[in-house]
This record gives C-alpha cells, structure tokens and sequence, in this order.
C-alpha cells in the first residue's frame, strides 16, 4: 500500500503565547478528500497555515511527513514547490503586480525546482486560458494586479484558479467558503471537483457544513480545542449540521 | 542568512589607476581662476563664476532638509581633476585604454559598434568629458551633444544665452557652489523641429580621491524638438565622504519635449554608513513655450545623502511638467527628494508620482512644492506620495507645500504609507517564490508607475538596482 500523502502525528503547536493544537494524528491518502470541521478558535485554521509553514507558530511536539519526507524541516517556498499548495482564508493583495505575472513567477519556480524547463508567456498564457475556460473564471481577472480591488468572491475564486494551474499534490483550503454568497460558492465548489483527482489530496478547512453539499468528502474530521475529537464518513458533516458542535464536545472528552 | 547578502560589496566601488591632474586642495578665487584657465574659457564665463564665487561666500549651508550628516570642509576638497594628458580626442580610439577599461567593466562601452543601437553616450571621468559617441551622426541632424567644455569652444553663444536662466548662480548654497567650480558636464542643443533619433546618455563616474564632481549639464530644445535624456553615475567605495554637487538646465521652446531620466547609483557608504557619497543636486527645467514639456524621472539608489528637487517652471501657457520618482534607503542612507511645480502659464498641468522604499536604518523624505501663480488660471496638479516601509527601523516622511494664489487652479494630493506585510511575503512564499524574489516582486509593484517611463533597457537597470539595493533587508 502507498504511504500517505500526509501523515500527521501528536502534533502541538504554540501561537500568540498559548497552545493551539494539542496533538492532532491525520493521515490522508493520495487522490482523498478530507474535511476538517470545528467552531471558531477550535485551532483547525492553525492547522493548515502550520502545514504551510506560517513562521508565527511553534511546534512543540510532533512530527508530519509529507510524501515520506520531514515536512516541517522544509521552509514555506520548499513545501510549495514540492506540491503543497494552500488557499487563503484571506488572500493577500500585492499591488502593482500583475496577476499573470505573478503566477508565472510562482509556476515556474515549482517547474525549475522539478527539472522541468521554465514556461515562457506564449505557453503559460496557453495554460492560463486553458484553466479559465475549465473553471469559468473571467479572462479579466489576469489583467489585474493580484488581488487588489477584488471582491471576496474574486479573491477565493483567484486562490482555486492558482490551484489549477500549479497542480499540486496536496490542496489545503483554508475556509475557502467563508464570506460566499450561494452562487460564488457554487462556482468554487465547481472549481475543486473539476481539481479532484486520483492524483491530488484535498483537506477542507471549514466551519459550515453547506460547503460539503457541493464537494463530498472521503473523511470528515472534527476539531475542537486543538484536538480532532471525532472523524467519519461525509454523513457525519449532516449529523454536525443538525445537532451543532455542543453535541460533540460531550461525546469527544474523555 | 539574508544578512550574508546584505553584506554583498557595492560593484561599482573598484578604483582605476590612471594618473591624475589636480588643483590644490581648497577654494578661494585662485581655484576659480585656474580652474577657468584650465579650460581655456572666455572672460564672460570667468566673471560669472567669480560673480558666483564671491555670493556664495555669504551664503550658508541649508539646514531645512531632513537629513543628518557631520559639518563639510569646504577647504578640504579639490575642486578639480582629471586624467592627466587629456588629449584633443580626434576619434574614440585615442581614450586611454585604462579609463576605456573602466567604462567596459561599468557596462558602458565606447566603441560606437558594440553600444546598445539608439544610445549616443558622453563619458565623464572626474571632472572631465572623456568620450562621446555618435558624435558626426547626430551632427547631420544640427543636434549637438558633447561635454559642456567643448560646448564653451565651439558654441559660447548658445551657452551664454542659456547658462544660469534656469537656475541662477545665485540660486542657492550647492548651486552657486557649483556655478563657481563646475568642472564638466554634458550639453546637448535640439534644433527646431528635430526629433532626436537616439537616447542621449551622459555616464558620470567619480574616480580621484578627495575630489568633489561638480558637473553642470545645459539641454535646450527648440521649438516643436523632443529629446529623451539620460543619465548613470557611480563611484569608487572609499572611506570618506565625497561631495557631489551638480546642475542641470532645462530649457523647452514652443511644442517641444524633454524627458530627462536619471539612474542615480553613487557609492552609498558601507553597512555601518562609513563613506559614501553626498549628493546635493539642482536640477531645474523652464518649459519656456506654449505645449511645452518636461519630465523628470529620477531612480535613486545610491549615494549616503541625497538632497535634489527637480523641478519645473511652466512658464508656457499649456505647458505640462512631470516628476516620477523611485528613491530607495537602506543600511544609513538618508534621503531628501521631491519636486518643485511652479505654474506660471495658463492652463498648464503637473503630475507628480513619488515612490519612496525605506529599509535598514534609511530615512526617506519626500518634499515637493506646487506653486500656482495669479495668472495661473486653469492650472491642474494631481501628485502622489506613496512609502514603503520594510522592517522597523527605517523611516518615511511627507512634505508636501501648496502655495495657491489663483482660486481657478486644482491640486490633488494622495499620499500614502505602506509596510511589506509578513503576510504579503509569507503568501508569495507558500506559491514557491524566495523571499528576495517576493521582495522584489512587491517592490517593483510598488515603483511600476515610476518603471514604466524609463526607457525600455533602463528600466530594466533600474530594476535590478533596486533588487541589488533591497538585497538583505528582510529576513
């Protein structure tokens, strides 16, 4: 059997002074889609931006492999090229650069890290418009500098089309549905099950359930307090939905 | 380990051993007098310079600026120097190999083949014009570039009738300085209708020890002529100061263009702000005809101080003027830069786009003046004054003057002061870039107004200067 894409163990993590995650085991398998679900501060954003290397956290205790290597030994531009990719909760903007140009900067510095020729403007635009169709996301958005001016539903839809073009083999989506109207969200959903791949492993950091209406996960998992007290199949996302996260802080302590 | 590349040596500071001509050490009428003899010139230029000496020995040095730097001795400078058997150049070929040698290694060559096609450049070396290319070419077109000594020989009525109505002798403390010692410079002459064919380029380089560079640079362009300007300078890494004090006049007629852009890459002192040169610069141009234009663009990396205002006198109804500037501060550099927009003229426009990126320990100030006269009607201003901050050591500061005396006008001013977010380089390095790559990327984002009226293979420069600048000031 394949080693896990990600293998997560007894981690604990330190930020702002207090400690956030209290030992979390994760393990996700290639071409799986996972959610992580918890209320406000129950530590599951932590968790994917410690995953990205976020340099304001401190792992403590625990260890986490990506594709059987240290993943924590690597620094932030190491993960990504090696395929990890995450989208932002909150997508920083980066005026005066152009949208185009950045992602070109960021594909082929995945591409030269891999031995692979770096692609020049004719062959990324190629690409570039290849994605956009495949996602239904607006040629315009390219034109523009990165996320300047745009709307939250422009901002996480620039996140999922940064995705499709870097390809990666791990896609951490911080609450990529948060501040979405139905249709916005509807058009990212689209997004990441056209990504979905055998190839490629998902983990959805989320608090609502409404999200996994539109893309079903293989496992749901649910944090809270800096632990994961429970993981199952998607009905536990609707089992969540109904009974809230109360429910579960009974069920989850020992 | 970003601090190892902070440590990275200034390129330019390598010396050339060639052997040098000097006055004595110091200034007083003397000097004036021989340096004036030196150069052969005419007794009215003499008188000018005497009349300038003797005011700017009742000036005092301007303390306004937002700058900190120990007292200059003016008596321990040598006010001129040059390469020594400077002889009468018949052709490129006779440049002395050793200074022909340093503009190669500077990425400036001389021999008119191997230039960047559409470049004319004058070389000067210290206090003198060592070389000027495509010379006979732009000749055939009733252009005339060269050093402004040469200028002095061959065209003294021209030069009489433009030198000091720009900026006066009298015009303050570094100007009038100059005025009396100015050793070379570069002049060019756009005859009427003539659209320049080429960028002109002026290449200064400091070599000798001790000396200051004073050089003065006259353009006029006739009317409905357009030129486009430019302008490199560096200088050896040498522990003590070096003052650089320069002028530059402007002159547009009817219709015509000027656009004057500067790469300023002095030696900027080492990290601990040992060195480096002061560079106090007037720099001013008259749009003296109606529809008449400058712009200045300046990218200023180097240098321990700056202190430079280009500005602009819109004396031509519908005359237009333009500032964009890039000034960078790292390790101890300080700088004080921005513009003066005088609107004389109806209906005349300025703009004003001020990039400031501080790192280090830098201090950058942006100040800049937008005069509106009483005849002034329908005069329009838009200016802006955007800062950048990296780390928390460094500082930026605004200040912006209006002086408005016709109710017609309209000023526009923004003003802004940023900080490279963790966030935005944290977001750039989980795409897979560097952090010097995200620096780079969210700086030149920043300057990309300012970058974009560079000539093409000089934004380029500029570009790569700044990254080279910013090397290490994050991390």
């Amino acid at each position: 059997m394949d080693n896990p894409v990600l293998l997560v163990e007894n981690l604990h993590v330190r930020g702002g002074g207090r400690e956030i995650l209290r030992g979390i085991d994760l393990s996700i398998g290639r071409g799986e889609v996972h959610a992580i679900m918890g209320p406000n501060g129950s530590g599951k954003s932590t968790l994917a931006r410690v995953l990205a290397g976020h340099p304001e956290y401190e792992v403590t205790a625990g260890s986490v492999h990506y594709k059987g290597q240290d993943l924590l030994a690597m620094d932030p531009e190491t993960r990504a090229r090696e395929g990890l990719f995450m989208a932002f909760q909150y997508p920083v903007e980066i005026p005066g650069v152009n949208n185009a140009y950045f992602l070109k900067g960021a594909l082929n510095a995945l591409r030269k890290h891999r031995g692979e020729e770096e692609l020049d403007a004719m062959d990324f635009m190629t690409l570039v418009r290849e994605r956009m169709k495949r996602l239904d996301i607006d040629e315009s958005l390219m034109n523009r500098s990165v996320n300047e001016g745009f709307s939250g539903g422009e901002k996480k839809r620039n996140e999922i089309f940064q995705m499709a073009v870097l390809e990666p083999t791990l896609a951490i989506l911080d609450e990529t549905d948060s501040g979405l109207d139905i249709d916005a969200l509807k058009i990212v959903a689209h997004g990441v099950n056209t990504m979905r791949s055998p190839e490629r492993a998902m983990l959805l950091v989320t608090h609502y359930q409404r999200l996994l209406n539109y893309i079903v996960p293989d496992v749901v998992h649910v944090l809270t307090d800096g632990r994961i007290v429970r993981s199952g199949g998607k009905e536990l996302a609707l089992e969540l939905e109904e009974k809230g996260y109360g429910w579960l802080e009974h069920v989850g302590c020992d | 380990m970003i601090q190892d590349l902070a440590n990275r040596e200034y390129r330019y500071g390598f010396v050339t051993d060639v052997e040098q001509e000097s006055v004595p050490r110091g200034l007083n009428e003397e000097i004036v007098r021989l340096i004036s003899a030196k150069k052969q010139e005419p007794a009215w230029l003499l008188d000018w310079r005497l009349k300038a000496f003797r005011t700017w020995l009742t000036m005092k040095e301007p303390a306004w600026a937002n700058i900190k730097y120990g007292p200059i001795d003016y008596q321990n400078i040598i006010y001129y120097s040059a390469p020594k058997r400077r002889p009468a150049l018949q052709s490129l070929d006779e440049v002395d190999p050793e200074i022909r040698r340093t503009f190669d290694k500077l990425g400036i060559p001389l021999d008119e083949q191997k230039l960047l096609s559409g470049v004319a450049v004058d070389a000067v070396f210290d206090s003198v014009s060592v070389a000027t290319t495509f010379k006979e070419k732009l000749a055939s077109l009733g252009i005339i570039f060269g050093s402004f000594s040469d200028a002095v020989q061959q065209h003294p009525d021209l030069v009489r009738r433009y030198l000091g109505t720009v900026v006066p002798y009298s015009d303050n403390f570094f100007a009038t300085l100059n005025s009396a010692v100015f050793s070379d410079g570069s002049f060019a002459y756009i005859p009427k209708g003539v659209r320049c064919p080429m960028e002109l380029s002026t290449y200064f380089r400091i070599n000798a020890r001790e000396t200051g560079q004073f050089e003065r640079t006259l353009i006029i362009a006739e009317d409905g002529a357009s030129v486009s300007y430019l302008e490199g300078c560096t200088a050896p890494m040498r522990d003590e100061h070096q003052l650089h004090a320069a002028v530059v006049e402007l002159v547009a007629l009817d219709n015509a263009t000027i656009k004057y852009s500067t790469v300023q890459n002095w030696y900027p002192g080492d990290k601990d702000g040992k060195g480096g040169i002061y560079n106090f610069v007037t720099k001013r141009g008259t749009c003296l005809g109606v529809n008449s234009k400058i712009t200045w663009t300046q990218v200023e990396t180097g240098s321990a101080i700056t202190w430079k205002y280009p500005g602009c006198i819109l004396q031509g109804d519908h005359s237009v003027g333009e500032f964009y500037s890039v000034a960078t501060t790292n390790n101890w550099q300080q700088a004080d830069t921005g513009t003066k927009m005088i609107h004389l003229g109806r209906n005349t426009r300025s703009t004003i786009v001020s990039k400031g990126i501080s790192a280090g320990h830098g201090q950058n100030t942006y100040r800049g003046l937008v005069k509106i006269a009483k005849g002034a009607s329908g005069a329009r201003n838009y200016s802006q004054c955007d800062s950048l901050l990296i780390g928390d050591r460094c500082g930026a500061h605004t200040f912006p003057y209006l002086d408005i005396k016709n109710s017609t006008a309209r000023v526009e001013h923004e003003a802004s002061t940023s900080k490279i977010g963790e966030d935005q380089i944290f977001y750039c390095r989980q795409r897979g870039l560097s952090i010097e790559d995200a620096v780079n990327l969210i700086v030149s984002g920043f300057c990309k107004e300012v970058f974009r009226q560079l000539p093409m293979e000089f934004a380029v420069e500029a570009q790569k200067l700044l990254s080279v600048t910013l090397e290490g000031s994050v991390g």
